[in-house]
This record gives structure tokens, sequence and C-alpha cells, in this order.
């Protein structure tokens, strides 16, 4: 059968070419490989091979050729037993290039309902689970109870495993993975050598093995090392294989500042994860949110980054004392009633919001303060919820505000809540500085509670 | 590789046939391989080798043409000049327990899992029936069925990747082994390494695999590579290497047997080097104008991995007219691939928000 060479495409771009040359002519031979004519792109001059084996029929487009576009018909090959001078040229109408992929007429941006935003199925919004009257309630460090929580899905499942730089024999940097290597072995609690975008790669395939790894890096600013695999291999897995290969990771360590460690060990990762689709991303504050999403985050079938805080590790909460304390993804928590003001933070922040809840409380100011615990998905409608009540808002979040989780709540409220706003939508955060290690400038670049005090009063018109 | 000398005179030449020296193990599977270099296929064996790859070979032919065509977009890359290693290795694993994990030129591995080359080539076209419903693309394919993990398009991470697969492996103790295949290109990246020091440390079952096509992209191996005998990088880290001829799919296949039980025995990770060839551009939209027509010329005229079996078939009694017809077949089943990546409908545009989470929050 006649074989109609086209016009190729000879790079993603390319629409049409210049045929600078034939190398073979009418009549010729051709075996598979052989290089046919030039063809002169923007970029190169590429030359076109043949694919198929036969006789150069007729030549429709004569060398020097200009914008010759892609899929117009340069020649004809004849095959096995064919008379190339037989074979009839076709007809214009043929050469027509049809139904280019992706430029259907089906998928335009024409929708008559105007509806920019996919319709979801909207699933019921999950909350807390009740604490039954008469729990015992036990005060914990947040760290315990990130170990707590790990070690009580170890216990439920074979499959989890914890591996990170000195979580085992030290008992981990920050003693988070104090004790689990003496419940069990060193074949569920591994020491890596420090190597973090290889240790980060093993986790992550071993997640697509199917194992339910916790990769603890000593603090997310090592991650940068890993970040390809949590965000090119975890993050992406599923939807680039059409939901066939699932990826249940768990990242996690301390994230944000510490203390005096300067600007390379110093900085808050939140925002970054957070524009991720693909990735779960917690950030909790308190011992009952670490615990409650540490254990959801292992048993999520999807990647999660939970960004712990050094500062907060030794600070010690209520924790109800249940069987299985388990809290949703996905969901904020109000840690405070208040009806003149919105307050929402996450992490470290929640503490200096309470601290300045507490203090405009003194001046007559009833702020709400919103824990948002998962930063992506983020709980849109707890935030909108609040500004219907308060109609005013403040971020504080310890961390950069350029591109900042205070950013995206600032927008949601602009684009969602602009009908309730009373007063611009502030943010409280980071100094735009790499963080400093002098003790002075380092307080200086810091969020803590008297700006917020400051930015709400700036809201509420009482400054 | 150097043999070793009939008389050793000093100490190095003798630690490579004595067993009790200390780094005798790092040369000892190459000198296995050495001692009988290929794999002793009968001859349907031998058939069906050269029926798998002359099928990647027509595949990636015709994907070519469909690029050219406009009908594949994006990056494509082409696995010709490539098949015996995809096939001899592969040929080998226990695919009931095996895992494999590549690059981006991944097509060729597909294949050789006999997966149906229709939804690999609708992968291809970006339809709602190739395997990752179109939403990968050809450097995105995975097959957890065949327990084939991808399909990876930042070069290198397939490695690390693959070290966590063989992790699991042995967390299961499920007897499997991970097939990590990399470029000459990958072989520059850190993680490589990283992921060579923790497998050796931990004594994962691994088989890591240099496809050596010589070009980087456009680099030649010498211009971007200090040690260019990449079997030999393993060594810092304790791990073995061999130096395979990737064009003959009987050494490749005979090497694979040596590594693979060396693997399972419990003796930890092979690095493996296979010296292969590719054809065509490193993409589709490659020029090739960092080497010399002559050059790919005479791999085709003179190293050709097929015709180098059909030869061998032939000898063997098999008939031109034999392997002629078998071509014909595969020539069909690579059209029908074609048509029906052609024809099959894109997806639904809701398939846009589907899948990148598993779970509802």
């Amino acid at each position: 059968m006649a074989i109609e060479l086209k016009m190729p495409a000879l790079s993603p771009t390319m629409e049409e070419g210049t045929l600078a040359k034939w190398l073979k002519q009418e009549g010729d031979a051709i075996e598979i490989g052989d290089i046919i004519a030039e063809i002169e792109t923007d970029k190169a001059t590429m030359e076109f091979e043949a694919v198929d084996e036969g006789t150069l029929g007729k030549i429709m487009v004569a060398e020097g050729t200009e914008g010759v576009k892609v899929g117009e018909v340069i020649a004809i090959l004849a095959g096995e037993g064919e008379d190339a001078s037989d074979i009839e040229a076709p007809t214009s109408d043929d050469t027509k290039v049809e139904d280019t992929p992706g430029e259907g007429k089906d998928v335009g941006q024409d929708d008559a309902d105007g509806s920019i935003t996919p319709e979801k199925p909207k699933s019921e919004p999950k909350s807390d689970p009740e604490i039954p009257d008469g729990t015992n309630m036990l005060t914990i460090s947040v760290r315990e109870a990130l170990r707590d929580g790990m070690a009580e899905e170890m216990r439920r499942d074979e499959r989890v495993f914890v591996m990170g730089e000195e979580v085992a024999e030290y008992q981990g940097a920050y003693k988070v993975t104090q004790g689990l290597l003496d419940e069990f072995g060193p074949k569920r609690v591994i020491d890596t050598p420090i190597t973090e975008y290889g240790f980060a790669g093993i986790g992550t395939g071993a997640a697509m093995g199917g194992l339910r790894p916790i990769v603890e890096f000593m603090t997310f600013n090592f991650a940068m090392q890993a970040i390809d695999h949590i965000v090119n291999s975890a993050a992406k897995t599923n939807y680039m294989s059409g939901g066939q290969m699932r990826c249940p990771v768990v990242f996690r360590g301390p994230n944000g500042a510490a203390s005096r460690v300067g600007a390379q060990h110093s900085q808050n990762y939140g925002p970054w994860y957070a524009s991720v689709p693909g990735l779960i991303v917690i950030a909790p504050y308190d011992s009952s949110d670490a615990k409650g999403l540490m254990k959801a985050a292992i048993r999520s079938e999807d990647p999660v980054v939970f960004l712990e805080n050094e500062l907060v590790y030794g600070r010690s909460f209520e924790l109800p004392q249940l069987d299985d304390h388990v809290l949703p993804i996905g969901k904020a928590r109000i840690v405070r009633e208040g009806s003149d003001v919105t307050i929402v933070s996450y992490s470290i922040g929640v503490g200096f919001s309470l601290e300045a809840a507490e203090k405009l409380a003194e001046e007559g100011i009833e702020a709400e303060v919103i824990d948002l615990r998962t930063l992506r998905p983020l709980d849109k409608q707890a935030i909108l919820d609040s500004l219907a009540k308060t109609n005013r808002l403040v971020i504080a979040e310890e961390g950069w505000p350029t591109c900042s989780i205070a950013s995206e709540v600032t927008a949601i409220c602009m684009e969602e809540g602009f009908d309730h706003l009373d007063a611009p939508v502030l943010r409280v955060c980071n100094e735009d500085v790499p963080l400093p290690y002098a003790a002075n400038l380092e307080k200086l670049a810091l969020i803590d509670a008297q700006r917020i005090v400051e930015a709400v009063k700036k809201v509420c018109y009482r400054d | 590789m150097a043999k070793a000398p009939a008389k050793a005179k000093n100490s190095a030449p003798a630690a490579q046939t004595n067993p009790d020296a200390e780094d005798f193990a790092l040369r000892s599977l190459q000198q296995e391989l050495e001692q009988q270099k290929r794999f002793d296929a009968s001859d349907e064996q031998m058939l069906h080798f050269y029926e798998q790859m002359l099928l990647i070979r027509r595949f990636e032919e015709r994907a070519g043409q469909l690029y050219g065509l406009g009908l594949i977009g994006g990056f494509c890359h082409l696995y010709i000049g490539q098949e015996a290693v995809a096939i001899g290795l592969q040929s080998a694993l226990d695919n009931d327990r095996d895992s494999v994990i590549t690059g981006y030129r991944d097509h060729g591995h597909m294949l050789a899992y006999g997966i149906d080359p229709k939804v690999i080539m609708a992968e291809l076209t970006g339809r709602q029936a190739g395997i990752s419903k179109g939403k990968g693309g050809s450097m995105h394919m995975f097959s957890t069925e065949h327990k084939f993990y991808g399909g990876h398009g930042i070069v290198g991470a397939q490695v690390a990747l693959g070290g966590g697969l063989a992790l699991a492996h042995q967390y299961n103790e499920d007897g499997g082994l991970c097939l990590a295949y990399f470029g000459d290109g990958a072989a520059n990246q850190g993680q490589v390494y990283e992921t060579m020091n923790m497998a050796s440390l931990w004594n994962l079952p691994i088989v890591f695999v240099v496809e050596n096509n010589q070009y980087a992209m456009g680099t030649a191996v010498k211009r971007s590579s200090a040690e260019t005998e990449f079997y030999r990088r393993g060594t810092a880290f304790r791990i073995p290497g061999m130096d395979v001829n990737g064009m003959d799919v009987l050494e490749v296949r005979q090497a694979a047997e040596i590594a693979f039980k060396h693997v399972r025995d419990g003796n930890g990770p092979v690095l493996m080097e296979c010296n292969t060839y590719r054809y065509r551009g490193h993409s589709m939209s490659d020029p090739a104008k960092y080497r010399t027509r002559e050059e790919v010329q005479d791999y085709r005229d003179h190293k050709d991995p097929i015709e180098a079996i059909k030869k061998l078939l032939i000898e063997k009694g098999k008939s031109e007219d034999d392997l002629k017809a078998i071509d014909k077949d595969i020539r069909k089943v690579v059209s029908e691939a074609a048509d029906f990546a052609e024809n099959s409908p894109e997806p639904d545009p809701a398939e846009l928000y589907t899948d990148v989470l598993v779970e509802e929050y």
C-alpha cells in the first residue's frame, strides 16, 4: 500500500518548516533509516528519516519550499510490489490535518453557564469525633504525642516503619522517636546516612512498593535536598498513573524557625508544599492535634508532609486518653471563640494568636482564633464561616509574607467572602529577610503576640 | 575488562583470581560471565527474543511516525537500538515477585512485559484508553499489575525509588528483587550514589543497570564522565560490577542470570553496565549533530541486536520467509495499536480533576 509521507513535527512546538533539500529522488529505493530529506525548523536543520521501506513515488513539495505545515503530504512512498509511477497524488482535501488532539471542539472555555470552577462531588464535612464525657485527660508534650501516634500506628500496621537520620540508636535528634527502636527493632526503625535526597527517594519508592514509610527529616531545611522526590515522585504519582500507583508516605520533621540557628536552618516550608496538588500538608499546634493528625497521616493513602515545630515539641497540652485518637485531615479547629475579629493561624502561630487574644480581651475585643491544622487541603469553609460572623480577619504566620499561606487566605476572603468584610484582611508574618543570627535582630524578624494585637486593632479601627 | 595474567607477580593481579582476596567479590561476577558469555537459549527462547525485540523496534518506528504526524506530543524518547537490554534482562525476571523501574525511555520496558501495545500507544497519543488514562504520556507509564513502577521523568530519580522498591522486597521477605535502569547521563547524578551506598549498606536486593547508549542527550560519555567504565562505579560501595555487551541479547540474558542469582542468594546489589546504542535522537526534537551519520550506520549495519539474533535463527534452520512472516504479523499488531491509539477518544474533561488524591478530605 502506498504510504503518504507527511511533513513531520520535529519538536513539541513546531507548526511549520522549510523543506530544505530532498536527499532522495523520485524512483529511488528507500530503506528504513535512510535520510530522505532535510527540514529546517526555527531551531535547527533536522534529517527526515524513513520509517518504512519502499520506493519514493511522487514528490509533492519541492525543495526550498517554506512554511510547509506539519502534516502536509510531502511525498508518496510506494510499498513492495507497487509501481511508484502509478500512484495517484492525493487531492488537496486529504492534506488537511484533522482533529488535532487537545484542540477538539468540545474542550473550549465557552461554557454557557460561565462556571469556571469545577463542580466536584462534595463529601460530608468531617469534624472531630466527640470526646465521651468522663474521658480522662492527660497532660503530655507534643514530642511524646507525636511519638505515641507513630508507635500506635506501628503496632496496628506491620507495614509502617520509620527511617531518617539518628531516628534509631540516637533516639531522634529531637527525641521524637525515643523508644521506638527498643519496641520495634532495627527493621522498622532505620538509621540512614546523611543523604536526604537518597533516603527520601528510597522512602517514596518503598511506599510505591506497598509499605507505609514515615520519613523523618532532621529538619525540613534539609528536605530541600529531597524536595524533588516529595514533589515530583510522591505527589504526582497517583495522577500520572491514572490512579494506578499510590504513594502513602509521611514526610515529617521540625519546620520553621528554631532559636538562634541562623538563616539556613530557619524557614517555614508550609507555603511551598501547600502549593503542590497531590500532597497533603499538615501543621499541628497542640498535643491532641499532633497525635490525632499523625495517626490520620500514617493511615492516609496519599503522600503527607507533616510539619512540626521544634519550639513547640516541649510544650505540654491536654490529650484525651482514648484507644484510637484519630482526627480528620482537612479540617480547621476553632481554638477560641469570639465575635469581634477572626485570627487565622497554624503551628507555632496559634500560640501567639491565643496570647494576643487574651491581651485583646482585656481591651474588650473578643477574637476568634482558628487553627488551620491542615494547610492542604485548606478548610476554606471554616475561615469563611468565621469571617461571616466577625467580619474582620487577620492571619498570623511564622513565615515569610510573600506567596504565603497568609496570602492564600487573603485571596480566599477577597474572592469568596468579600461581602462579609468590614475591613481589609491583614497579614502578620515574619519580616521579608533571611533570618538573622543576632538575638535582637532575630526577635525583630519573627512574629509575636504584640504584632497580632496591633493588626487586630487596625482591622477593628481601634488603633 | 583486563584478564588476570596466568602468573601473578604482585598482589594486585593475584586478587583477581584468589577468592580469599578482599576485593575478589567485586570482580567475581564479571569473571563468571567471561567463562560463558552467552546464554544457552533454546530455539524457542531465541525466537521469542527475536519477536519481542522486533515488536519494540516496529512499535517505536511507528511511534516516531505518529509523533511526526502530531498525534504524539511533548517528549518522546525512542528505544530503537537498545532492545536487547530490556529483553535480555526482563526475560530472566520472576514476574510474580520482581519489580522494575526505569527513566523516561520506557516504552520498550513496558512492551517487554507483554503489555498490550494498544494501551501503550494510546497513552502516547494521550487517550482515555491509555495505560495512565492519557494523563502520564510517554515518560509516565506504569503497570502495578506487572510490578512495573514507571516511567520517571527526572533523570536519576528512579534509582532511589528503585532502592525503595528493593527495601520493600527485603521488608516483606517476598524473595523479589528490583531491576533499576538508568542511563549513562543519570549515572552522574548524586542520588544514584546515595542509593548505592544505602543499598550496599543494607544489602538490598537490587540490580542497578546502566544502559550506556553513549550519549547523555547530546553529550558523549567521554565529555561528561571522568570514569567512563560505569560498571566500576560501584566499587566505592563494594558493589560488584559487570561489563556487558548490550547489543547481544544472549549476553545480556546470561549476565542477568548471574546477577539475579547473586542478589537472590542474599549477597546484596549488583551494578551492571550494558553498552548499547540509540539509533534515534535523544528525543524526537534532537537534530543529532553531536555524532556522525557513519557512526550510527555502523551500528545499524554491524551491531544491530535484532539482525544478530536473526542471523542465529537462520543458522539454526529458520527460513527467511518464516522470519518475514513474523515481521508482517508484528507490523500488523503495531498498525492495530496505532489505529486504536489514533481513534480512541481523548479523556473526558472531568478526568482533569480525578486521581489528584486517593481519598476525599
